[in-house]
């Protein structure tokens, strides 16, 4: 791939970003490039050298937030017209509801996977605190002179132990999960209004 | 290695790598690669965090006819590297720790 091509697929894929993005964006990987061949090597090796294009606008995408994204997507163009405005006032019930629906499925969505996380911790919670209680009780019992009682409630508590300790885990894991997955989300929901206004003509 | 620690330690070697003079994405990408591999989005992203921050300045600099961007360290950027240092200082102690345990372990 040219230097050329290169910049223009890039600026094809950043389209939909604010103008000055693109522009700092485009600017820095062409100094990369120009140093590169400056330095003795290939105009096409020093492009490949900068990597795949999906990772730069993926980065590229993270780092922006998705106020500034939106903004610069429902930005019109050019100055609407007199009938676009009255239809835009007058479907407003309708596009407005169906926003206000859209984001509160989605934000619902993403509160249930939280919600999920936290049940997963209270588990934890509830088996780390009964751990220590069931053998207390289990302690108790025996000098109580009640051992098969007391056995049963030491080998709750020794169960409990180990549960919490798996439970520890899976909850690490599922925080860190939920993690990754609200970042890959997040930039998938930037991708959708990014890079599609030249495809789209 | 872990993600954040990882971003960490990027953000102090770039700012390293411009310390004692300015310098340009292509040269702080050939500096670090003895020690440290870095993409140019990588160095993109964090060239642009630790420039909101505060850390460093860009200025533009006329050169073979086009345009280079060169990065230069702010007090900030400085006290960062100081403060990782410290903190790094730490580590290592707990470091040392963990591996004569391990040490004793072995020998037992």
């Amino acid at each position: 791939m040219t230097k050329l091509e290169f910049v223009l697929e890039l600026n094809d894929r950043l389209s939909g970003l604010p103008s000055d993005e693109i522009e700092e964006c485009i600017g820095f990987y062409v100094e990369m490039i120009e140093d590169g061949v400056e330095d003795g090597i290939s105009e096409e090796e020093a492009v490949a050298r900068i990597g795949k294009i999906d990772e730069i606008v993926d980065q590229i995408i993270a780092g922006i937030p998705f106020t500034k994204i939106a903004k610069e997507k429902i930005k019109p163009k050019r100055r609407l017209r007199a009938w676009e405005i009255v239809l835009l006032a007058v479907g407003s019930p309708l596009w407005i509801t169906l926003g206000a629906v859209a984001f509160a499925v989605l934000l619902v969505l993403y509160a249930v996977l939280w919600t999920l996380v936290a049940v997963a911790w209270s588990v934890f919670a509830v088996f780390t605190a009964c751990a220590p209680a069931g053998i207390f009780f289990g302690v108790l019992c025996f000098t109580q002179g009640r051992p098969f009682v007391a056995l049963f409630a030491i080998g709750a508590g020794i169960v409990l132990v180990g549960l919490a300790i798996f439970a520890f885990f899976g909850c690490v894991a599922a925080t860190k999960g939920c993690a990754v997955l609200t970042k890959k989300i997040a930039i998938g929901i930037k991708k959708c209004f990014v890079g599609k206004e030249t495809k789209n003509g | 290695m872990d993600i954040q620690l990882k971003r960490g330690l990027l953000d102090v070697c770039v700012l390293t790598a411009i310390k004692n003079e300015d310098s340009y994405g292509y040269k702080i990408i050939k500096d670090m690669k003895p020690y440290i591999e870095m993409s140019e989005s990588t160095l993109y992203t964090i060239l642009k965090r630790l420039e909101i921050a505060n850390m460093l300045t860009v200025r533009s600099v006329e050169h073979g006819g086009r345009l280079r961007k060169y990065y230069h360290i702010t007090d900030a950027g400085l006290a960062r590297i100081e403060d990782f240092k410290n903190e790094w200082r730490e580590v290592m102690s707990i470091y040392q720790f963990v591996t004569r345990e391990d040490e004793h372990n072995d020998q037992a």
